[in-house]
């Protein structure tokens, strides 16, 4: 514990002194570098160039002029109202001719953007000043720096995780960072349909939304989150576990001895997973409908008088929900479990059986906690996914039955995912939508981290073996 | 003893009875919507034949493939739809297997600077859920042009670009193959790129076709990002979107026998796909499931 305490207090004190040692570094390499270590510190670049390394030379001149340029043309104008997102309305002037005004949203976007490359742009430069330092230092020692081919080599051996990564991290950066961040602004804005951009303004509203899906009177949206939250945490927990039990047994009854056709009962089930979802669920979910052919064969038997009323009353749609998950679901577990299942060691089951246990009773000693301890970083993460689970929901209820007395157009069978959806789509109301996002991933993280501390497999890796 | 063993050999058949009508019960259920899927496939949709909608019997009063003529008619645009899926699909496929192979070989193999910071990063990245994004995306794309007209490829972009993010399950074998390897062949003077070409990558068989094969089935479900960044544009929808409008839309009635022959006709393919390659699926997702 003590020596834990040490460390960490040690990379607390490294990361603080971090700033410093690099303020003293640059400031050494300005002060004993030569003429081109010097002018490098205003036109980037120019020390490698004058000293042969074209490739690097080019690289950090290229990455300035690209700055200068994107911050002139575009990023500044956006940057300098990211305080205000915007402050003049466009609209008609009495002379009946469209003015433009601000674009809060492109304010915002661009403005985070900004923020971003400039961020790259202090470590490019810092990059620059250390590049300068090593080559001064090279060459003193009378070593040859790397030749431009010798650049392009070591991108292709041991820089080569900087190649196979360069397109993958821009990726993620443009299309889910950026947008992240740029919807947890969205979260403290007042951006909503009276609110459109380009038409409208919108602007920072502090914790105003945060406020609102936690106060529980009639206008605020406290009562249906805790509503929509409540069943997606009861959603996830069954959605999960039942699939997982059942999707066990099954693959315990197809494994038993003398049971012929194995591959074939297994193929009639993986069917689902097979066939497009949207195809099998939308089918399923006609097939319940108030006027599908369940309820007309059931009718038409002469088993029940009306419709039942699977799709329009919230008591009906949630079990259905789960069973027709079910259907889903368990083929995936018993494609997991089935190999895993034999890879328990035939003495355990045998010994069992010489002391008289009952096979459930194997099952329960024996089977289930080997499987708990193998599949615990799958259970955890088919629960966030179940949380997520926004095909299954959206194809077969759409989240209906809805209520008036749920708010944003929330209905009784909606996850947090689906109604985010919804306010996205139908609403317009993107403020709200953000605040549900960020709520999502507060819940996501705190099952994440919690169950991950405490599943066996990560606390004690040898247990099984 | 003799009677022991003969009650012994009934009751394993009596249970193994019981295990093949479970197994029997569960067949049909499993099997049963898609066999009324096929059969109202079948049924015409023209007034003067049959009725269209949904309807209380399963067998088609008169068999007919009318529902099957009208998709390849041109009269809607499901050949068109149904292009635009096979198209993204095929592109998101080779993209993202190609991502997901330069990341994976990259943080297992390598040791760089900010691997864990990167790792770390891109965990809680993914802990946001993916529909947050859509608005910020939509408009993204429109810069560029790629939505309505260009949803195609704005689609497949979108798809591709954040894909490095997968690269869980991959990583998780490349770290089954032996390092000792890759110093093998690095004693030997072989660069970090040819031992990922010519020595990871033809190892990696079975994962590469897990990774292709995941990434072409999801196109053919996308709803929520191909009706959004189509949105109004019908030449630029996808299958699932089109199809869906059919059985949503207030004429559902009118459209259902249609949407089961259009369902077929997507499922057909995909399936076949996928039983064909089940056995590395089934590999992929064990060996995902068991290391996280």
């Amino acid at each position: 514990m003590e020596k834990t305490k040490n460390s960490l207090g040690k990379r607390i004190k490294n990361v603080l002194m971090a700033p410093v040692r690099d303020c003293k570094e640059i400031g050494q390499t300005f002060a004993h570098g030569d003429w081109k270590t010097k002018v490098s510190f205003l036109i980037m670049g120019f020390g490698p160039l004058m000293r042969g390394q074209i490739l690097r030379g080019i690289a950090f001149l290229a990455s300035e002029i690209a700055f200068i340029w994107y911050m002139v043309a575009f990023g500044a104008k956006y940057l300098k109202d990211i305080g205000t997102l915007g402050t003049v309305q466009g609209g008609f002037d009495e002379n009946y001719s469209y003015t433009y005004g601000d674009n809060s949203f492109f304010i915002l976007l661009f403005g985070v953007l900004s923020l971003f490359l400039i961020v790259l742009f202090i470590y490019m430069w810092r990059l620059n000043v250390r590049v300068n330092m090593n080559e001064e230092k090279r060459l003193k020692e009378g070593r040859a720096l790397a030749t431009v081919k010798q650049d392009f080599r070591s991108l292709l051996d041991e820089n080569f995780d900087k190649t196979l990564l360069a397109l993958p991290v821009t990726g993620v950066f443009l299309f889910i960072l950026l947008p992240i961040v740029f919807m947890v602004c969205v979260a403290f804005t007042n951006y909503d349909a009276t609110h459109q951009s380009p038409t409208h303004l919108f602007t920072w509203v502090g914790l105003e939304n945060f406020r609102n899906i936690f106060s529980m009177g009639t206008a605020g949206f406290g009562k249906t989150f805790v509503t929509v939250l409540n069943w997606t945490l009861v959603w996830a927990f069954f959605a999960t576990f039942l699939t997982y039990f059942l999707g066990m047994a099954v693959a315990i009854l197809i494994n038993k001895k003398g049971i012929k056709f194995k591959k074939m009962w297994r193929t009639i089930l993986v069917m689902t997973i097979a066939i497009p979802q949207f195809v099998s669920l939308l089918y399923v979910s006609k097939m319940f409908a108030v006027d599908g052919l369940i309820n007309s064969y059931l009718m038409k038997w002469g088993w029940i008088n009306s419709p039942l009323p699977f799709w329009t009353k919230a008591s009906w749609a949630r079990p259905t929900i789960l069973l027709i998950n079910l259907w889903i679901g368990t083929p995936y577990v018993m494609l997991i479990t089935t190999g895993l299942l034999m890879n328990i060691p035939e003495e355990l089951y045998e010994s069992a059986k010489i002391d008289g246990a009952s096979p459930f009773q194997t099952f329960r000693k024996i089977t289930l906690p080997y499987m708990l301890f193998v599949t615990g970083p799958y259970l955890l993460t088919q629960f966030t996914g179940n949380l997520n689970n926004f095909n299954v929901i959206f194809l077969l209820s759409q989240g209906k039955p809805q209520s008036l007395e749920l708010a944003g157009g929330a209905g009784y069978t909606d996850l947090l995912v689906t109604w985010l959806y919804k306010m996205t789509v139908n609403d317009t109301n993107y403020k709200m939508a953000a605040v549900i996002g960020i709520m999502v991933f507060v819940v996501v993280a705190v099952v994440s981290v919690t169950v991950y501390n405490i599943l066996p497999s990560v606390r004690d890796e040898e247990g099984f073996q | 003893m003799m009677k022991e063993k003969k009650l012994h050999k009934q009751h394993k058949k009596l249970s193994n009875g019981i295990a093949y009508a479970l197994l029997i019960v569960m067949s049909i259920v499993w099997l049963f919507p898609f066999v009324c899927l096929v059969l109202q496939s079948f049924r015409s949709y023209k007034p003067e034949v049959e009725f269209g909608g949904m309807v209380a019997y399963l067998l088609p009063k008169h068999f007919s493939l009318d529902s099957y003529k009208f998709l390849f008619s041109g009269e809607s645009n499901f050949l068109r739809w149904y292009g635009n899926t096979l198209i993204i699909a095929a592109f998101v496929s080779i993209g993202q297997t190609f991502f997901v192979l330069c990341t994976s070989y990259a943080l297992s193999r390598m040791r760089f600077k900010m691997r864990k910071a990167l790792m770390n990063l891109w965990l809680v990245l993914g802990m946001f859920p993916g529909f947050l994004t859509m608005i910020c995306l939509y408009f993204l794309l429109k810069q560029v042009g790629l939505t309505q007209a260009g949803a195609v490829p704005g689609l497949i972009l979108i798809s591709v670009a954040s894909s490095g993010m997968g690269y869980y399950v991959c990583k998780g074998y490349f770290d089954t193959i032996p390092k000792s390897l890759d110093e093998a062949a690095r004693i030997d003077g072989a660069s970090r790129a040819k031992i990922f070409i010519g020595m990871i990558v033809p190892l990696s068989k079975p994962i590469i076709i897990y990774t292709a094969l995941v990434a072409f089935m999801a196109p053919w479900c996308d709803y929520v990002f191909a009706s959004y960044v189509a949105f109004g544009y019908e030449k630029g929808y996808n299958v699932a979107v089109a199809l869906q409008r059919w059985v949503t839309t207030n004429d559902y009635q009118g459209y259902f026998t249609r949407f089961c022959a259009g369902g077929v006709l997507v499922a057909v393919p995909v399936t076949a796909l996928f039983m064909a390659l089940q056995k590395y699926y089934v590999e992929g997702v064990t060996g995902g499931a068991v290391k996280g």
